[in-house]
């Protein structure tokens, strides 16, 4: 893999730290009025997710991460992975509870997800934005009551749980936009 | 997202708020027979700074076919001291600065710099003029200021005129800076490093500070202290977390100045950088007789940063690097 140079850093640049891949978030140039500059680099380590903060002395290179993200259509898990697809080439690919994380309550059948590969195998799965979701479990709701006033809590079929109108029921299908929780809407 | 690219970065008001603070600034020298100069932006030599980067191009045209080669100034230092030094007196000059490689919210490759020189002022005169500036153009509080020993000594509980490498590089571990520490062998690198991360940020929130005193290792074109070898008349003014500007008591010794120049370029080639010509011009001027004098370079868009609460420099020049 390729090393890149401090002056080559941008967001979305994946590096080596420690061991693990990164995306770097935001580069600052840091420089005294006379003397050497530094680059202070906010990253996220994408395996851990954790983001931190980093300095590097500009001119200094550091080893670039062979992470790609692909688009695969999720399939099913047998219970210790979770299996995807290519729709174009059929290729199959299995992620393991790590890489799915807190995002197994999103995975839908045949939605496509963002894999993220690193030197090929899978470290992150990230859901589509919105989700379609049957409510199985839900408090009956009090009838007359609008959007938007109070809510309640409803378990979804992957066992997410969200907060949905009173007046939403179970059985029904229901839009969920997955990066905040929040419920959007009833899917006729 | 399509941004237009052709319009200004800036606010069309924040350019007239602009107009307004280099009117102020011009008024400001005017009043106190400061003359204004230009010198040129094409210079034939450029600096030996191991850490400023130049542009170059050439001149090709009459008795030069063959191509001259010209580097944008990194600042227009040299050249308003050869006017100095054929007798001048007080002078400031506004002008445009390249240093390549540098971008950023604090930096733009082509910046514009205010820097002035005043025979027979020590540092501290030129500090005490610069204050009135600042409070003339922000409407501050008065700065501050502390020696550069002091700071350290007050934030970090370091002495950096004695701390050793080795002892740097544990301290700049603690603060989470080991895999520059590690390897580095430049004293002043883990110095330089410190400051702008852990002390900077903490000084010159309330009212501009000055910090003066830097140490000998770091004192570039400024002369050492007479009465204490290991630091030098050089100076910088820090506002709320930017530097604003860097100034010195001159070096006005030519062989001092080679000697310098020199050394810069033995760091060049340890750093892996090829060395500089040194400016033959600047040496000779200095060799001829630089006045005693103090001067100092401000960065003007980021004073306009400061004075309009703008928070990065596109915000402050009508067309940043990405839409010259």
């Amino acid at each position: 893999m390729a090393n890149y140079s401090t002056n080559e850093f941008k967001g979305g640049l994946k590096i080596m730290l420690d061991g693990e891949p990164c995306a770097i978030l935001e580069n600052e140039m840091v420089k005294p009025g006379k003397g050497q500059a530094f680059n202070r680099v906010k990253i996220r380590k994408l395996i851990s997710g954790k983001v931190l903060e980093k300095t590097f002395k500009s001119g200094d290179s550091v080893e670039g991460a062979d992470v790609m993200d692909t688009d695969l259509a999720y399939l099913y898990t047998d219970g210790e992975f979770w299996h995807f697809m290519n729709n174009e080439t059929f290729e199959q690919i299995a992620a393991d509870e790590k890489a799915v994380g807190e995002n197994v309550k999103w995975l839908v059948e045949n939605d496509v997800c963002t894999i993220t590969l690193w030197n090929g195998s899978p470290i992150a799965v990230a859901p589509p934005n919105f989700v379609e979701l049957e409510i199985t479990e839900t408090d009956p709701g009090l009838k007359g009551d609008t959007a938007g006033t109070g809510g309640k809590p409803a378990t979804l079929i992957t066992g997410a749980v969200v907060r949905v109108p009173l007046f939403v029921q179970i059985g029904e299908v229901i839009k969920v936009d997955t990066r905040t929780s929040e419920y959007q809407g009833r899917v006729k | 997202m399509s941004e237009q690219l052709w319009m200004p970065s800036a606010k069309v008001a924040t350019l007239r708020q602009r107009a307004m603070i280099l009117q102020k600034i011009r008024a400001f020298f005017a009043e106190r027979d400061v003359m204004e100069v230009e010198t040129p932006s094409l210079c034939a030599a450029s600096v030996t700074d191991a850490h400023l980067a130049t542009f170059s191009t050439e001149y090709i045209g009459p008795g030069n076919s063959a191509g001259l080669p010209l580097y944008l100034q990194t600042s227009p230092e040299f050249a308003m001291k050869r006017l100095l030094a054929a007798g001048s007196g007080a002078i400031y000059q506004i002008a445009k600065a390249f240093r390549n490689e540098e971008s950023g919210k604090h930096h733009n490759p082509e910046f514009t710099m205010l820097e002035w020189y005043r025979p027979d002022f020590d540092e501290f005169a030129l500090m005490t003029e610069m204050n009135e500036l600042m409070v003339h153009i922000l409407d501050c509080q008065p700065c501050t200021s502390i020696s550069y020993q002091q700071v350290f000594m007050d934030v970090l509980a370091i002495d950096p005129l004695s701390v050793g490498l080795d002892e740097l590089k544990v301290e700049a571990a603690k603060y989470g800076y080991g895999d520059i520490a590690a390897v580095e062998t430049q004293r002043d690198t883990l110095l330089q490093l410190l400051f702008c991360m852990e002390i900077e940020p903490k000084i010159g929130q309330q009212a501009p500070c000055f910090v003066y005193h830097f140490p000998a290792s770091q004192a570039a074109l400024a002369q050492l202290c007479a009465d204490d070898k290991r630091v030098a008349g050089r100076f910088e003014l820090y506002y709320k977390g930017m530097e604003l500007a860097n100034g010195f008591n001159e070096l006005t010794d030519a062989t001092e100045q080679a000697t310098r120049f020199t050394q810069d370029n033995h760091l060049r080639v340890e750093m892996g950088l090829s060395p500089v010509d040194i400016d033959k011009h600047f040496l000779d001027a200095l060799d001829y007789g630089l006045p005693a004098c103090s001067g100092v370079a401000l960065g003007i868009d980021r004073l306009i940063m400061l004075a309009t609460g703008k928070s990065t420099i596109k915000d402050v020049i009508a067309f940043d690097i990405a839409r010259a």
